[in-house]
C-alpha cells in the first residue's frame, strides 16, 4: 500500500523537476548580469527598450484583435452547430484541428502565394493590410483552442431549451445570443480568449514571415545578440502566460447549475 | 368558434409520420392534456402550437388567428419545460422579467409584474435568488411564472413535473390547476401519468402512435375507453378475449363462458373475435345472484399491498384481477383455490373493432 503510493509521488517530483529546474536556471542565469552580484538589470534594460515597448504593444493590439475577431467567428458557429446542425460537428471539428496539423510556415507560405502584393487580393502590399492578414492568421492558428474552449462551455448548458425558453418569452435572435447564450459561456470564451492571448505574444513564424513587428521576432532577435536580455524576456514571457492561465481560473469559477434538493 | 384550433395536422421526419391528422378544438380556459406513452407524438404536436416545429400539413388558429407559419416570439404562447430552462445567468426576478424586457415594457410595469407573479407562486421573497440555489419544484414554479408574465394566450406545459419528486409532484399539480383556473388561461399540458392527466383536465386527449385514440372527458376516458390501446394505458384494466354469440343481445363467449354486456355490441358478428374490458373495482370475489355476470375459474395469484389485496383469477387463456380490502378478521384466499368472479352488465365495456382471429 505504501509503496504503492510512493510510485506516483516519485513521477510527480521527477515530472515537477524536469520542468522547475530549467526556468530557476533560466531565472538564476538573468539576474547575472552585473558581476560578482544578483540584480534585475536584465530586466531593466530589456523593459526600458523602446523595441521591446513598441513589439509588445503591438502583439497585444493583435491579440486583442485576434480575441474579438475569433469570438465573434467562433460563439455564433459552435452555437448554430449545437443547435440546428450537430450533424455537422464532427467536420467543423475536423477542420478547426487542421492548424494544429498544419506547420504554420505552410500556413503562411500559402498566404504569401495567395495574398502577396501582385495577386487579386493584394494585403501584403501595405502595412494595415499585412497587420490585417496577420489577425486573421492568428484566428486560424488559435481556432482549435477557442472553439474547444466555447464548444465545452456550450455543451454544459442546455443550449436547445434555453434558446427555445427565450424564443417562446418573444426574444429575438440577437436578444437569444447577447442576453441568454453569451453570459452563459462567459467563462469558456474567457478561457478561449486567454489561451488565444498566450498564444499570439509568443508567435514568432507568421509575424516574421509577414515582416511584422512583432514580440515573437524581438525575442528571436534579442535570443540571437544578447546573452542574459533573452533570459530575462523568456521569464517575463513565462510571466504573461501564467498570468492568463491565472486569469481563467479566476473568472473559471462560475455559478454552478446543480439544484439543491 | 373554439380559441385554440388544431385542425388536419400532420407532422413528418422524413419518412417518419409522427403526428397524422390531428385535430382538436380548445374553448378559451380550458386545460387539455395530451396523454400517451414515449414517442405517441404528444410532445411533437405541443411544439407545433408552440412554433418550435412546422407542421408538414394543417392548420392551428389560435383565437381565430392563423399562427402556423409564425415564429415562436411572435405567437405569444407561454411554455413550461421538463428540465426548468431558467436562464443560469440571472436572478429569480429577472428570469420572470425577461419576456417583458425583451418586449421593452416600463421598469415600473415589470416591477410590478414579477411581485404578481412570485406571489402567484408563492415564492415572494426569493426575487434575488439565483436558479442553482432553488429545488427543482420551487424552479419550476419559477418557469411558471416567467411563462404566464408575459400574459400569453396559450400555456404549453411539456411534462412539467417529471423531473419532481412523487409528493410535489402532486402538490405542484394542484398548484398549476390553481393557478390556470385563477388565471382562465387556456392550457395544454402533456404528460405520460395518467394520474396527473386524469386529476388535472378538463379534457383529455389520448395519443398513440401518432394519432388521437380518444378525446374525451376523465370520466369518460376512464370509464368507456373506446379502443383497447386506451384500455390499456388508462388505468389498471383487465382485457378479456372472447368470441361474439349475439351481437344484438351482447353476449360473448370467454374461455367458454357466457357474459353479457348491458348494450349491444356496434357493428358486431356472431363468431368474431372482440375484445372486452373490466376495471379491476367492478369485479368482486362472490357468486351474486342478481342479473350479474358470473365466471368461474380457479386463483392464480395473490398479492398482499397493504389495505388492498389484488386476486388474479384465472380461467383457461384470460385472466381477471381484482381488489379486495383488506380485513384483518377474514384470512386472504389462496393459491389454487376454486373461485367465482360476479361483475354487472354495465360495467362490461366491449372495445371498438374486431380481434385477428
Amino acid at each position: 500500500m505504501k509503496g504503492a503510493k510512493i510510485g506516483p509521488w516519485l513521477a510527480v517530483i521527477v515530472g515537477a523537476l524536469y520542468f522547475v529546474v530549467p526556468l530557476i536556471a533560466t531565472f538564476e542565469f538573468s539576474l547575472r548580469l552585473r558581476r560578482g552580484e544578483y540584480s534585475f538589470e536584465a530586466y531593466r534594460i530589456v523593459l526600458a527598450d523602446p523595441q521591446f515597448q513598441a513589439t509588445f504593444g503591438y502583439s497585444t493590439v493583435l491579440a486583442l484583435a485576434t480575441i474579438v475577431v475569433g469570438v465573434l467567428l467562433v460563439v455564433p458557429t459552435a452555437y448554430w452547430i449545437q443547435l440546428r446542425l450537430p450533424r455537422l460537428r464532427p467536420i467543423v471539428e475536423f477542420i478547426t484541428l487542421l492548424p494544429l496539423v498544419i506547420p504554420a510556415i505552410v500556413i503562411v507560405f500559402g498566404y504569401l502565394r495567395i495574398y502577396n502584393s501582385s495577386s487579386l487580393i493584394p494585403m501584403t502590399a501595405s502595412e494595415r493590410a499585412t497587420d490585417l492578414l496577420l489577425t486573421f492568421s492568428y484566428v486560424t492558428l488559435a481556432l482549435p483552442y477557442m472553439y474547444r474552449a466555447v464548444d465545452t462551455g456550450l455543451r454544459a448548458i442546455d443550449v436547445r431549451t434555453l434558446t427555445e425558453a427565450a424564443e417562446s418569452l418573444g426574444a429575438s435572435w440577437p436578444a437569444i445570443l447577447f442576453r441568454v447564450i453569451f453570459p452563459n459561456v462567459r467563462v469558456a470564451v474567457l478561457s478561449g480568449a486567454f489561451l488565444t492571448f498566450a498564444i499570439v505574444i509568443g508567435e514568432f513564424t507568421m509575424a516574421s514571415l509577414l515582416d511584422r513587428p512583432a514580440f515573437g521576432p524581438y525575442l528571436q532577435l534579442i535570443g540571437a545578440n544578447r546573452a542574459y536580455e533573452p533570459s530575462a524576456l523568456a521569464i517575463i514571457a513565462f510571466v504573461v502566460t501564467w498570468a492568463c492561465m491565472g486569469l481563467i481560473n479566476l473568472f473559471g469559477g462560475g455559478k454552478t447549475t446543480k439544484a439543491v434538493p | 368558434m373554439a380559441f385554440l384550433e388544431i385542425e388536419g395536422v400532420r407532422k413528418s421526419f422524413g419518412l417518419n409520420a409522427v403526428v397524422q391528422n390531428f385535430d382538436l378544438a380548445v374553448e378559451r380556459g380550458e386545460f387539455v392534456s395530451f396523454l400517451g406513452p414515449s414517442g405517441c407524438g404528444k410532445t411533437t404536436t405541443l411544439r407545433m402550437v408552440a412554433g418550435f416545429e412546422a407542421p408538414s400539413t394543417g392548420a392551428i388558429r389560435i383565437d381565430g388567428k392563423d399562427v402556423t407559419r409564425l415564429r415562436p416570439n411572435q405567437r405569444n404562447v407561454g411554455m413550461v419545460f421538463q428540465s426548468y430552462a431558467l436562464f443560469p445567468n440571472m436572478t429569480v426576478a429577472d428570469n420572470v422579467a425577461f419576456g417583458l424586457k425583451v418586449a421593452k415594457r416600463p421598469v415600473e410595469e415589470r416591477r410590478a409584474r414579477v411581485e404578481e407573479m412570485l406571489r402567484l407562486i408563492k415564492l415572494p421573497t426569493l426575487a434575488d435568488r439565483y436558479p442553482y440555489q432553488l429545488s427543482g419544484g420551487q424552479q419550476q414554479r419559477v418557469a411558471l411564472a416567467r411563462a404566464l408574465a408575459i400574459k400569453p394566450q396559450v400555456l404549453l406545459l411539456d411534462e412539467p413535473l417529471s423531473a419532481l419528486d412523487a409528493k410535489i409532484r402532486v402538490s405542484l399539480r394542484e398548484e398549476i390547476r390553481g393557478v390556470q383556473r385563477a388565471l382562465g388561461i387556456t392550457t395544454i399540458y402533456v404528460t405520460h401519468d395518467q394520474e396527473e392527466a386524469l386529476s388535472m383536465s378538463d379534457r383529455i386527449v389520448v395519443m398513440n402512435e401518432g394519432r388521437v385514440e380518444q378525446i374525451g372527458t376523465p370520466f369518460d376516458i376512464y370509464n368507456f375507453p373506446r379502443t383497447r390501446f386506451v384500455a390499456s394505458f388508462v388505468g389498471t384494466l383487465n382485457i378479456l378475449r372472447g368470441r361474439v354469440t349475439d351481437a344484438a343481445g351482447g353476449r360473448i363467449a370467454v374461455d367458454g363462458q357466457e357474459i353479457v354486456a348491458a348494450r349491444a355490441i356496434a357493428d358486431g358478428q356472431a363468431g368474431e373475435l372482440r375484445s372486452v374490458a373490466l376495471r379491476p373495482e367492478a369485479v368482486t370475489l362472490e357468486e351474486r345472484t342478481d342479473e350479474s355476470n358470473r365466471m368461474r375459474g380457479t386463483i392464480e395469484e395473490v398479492s398482499f399491498l397493504g389495505s388492498v389485496v389484488r386476486v388474479r383469477v384465472r380461467f383457461n387463456e384470460n385472466a381477471i384481477s381484482l381488489d379486495t380490502f383488506n380485513n384483518p378478521n377474514l384470512s386472504p384466499p389462496r393459491r389454487g383455490q376454486p373461485a367465482t368472479v360476479s361483475f354487472a352488465r354495465q360495467d362490461l365495456l366491449v372495445l371498438e373493432g374486431a380481434e385477428p382471429g
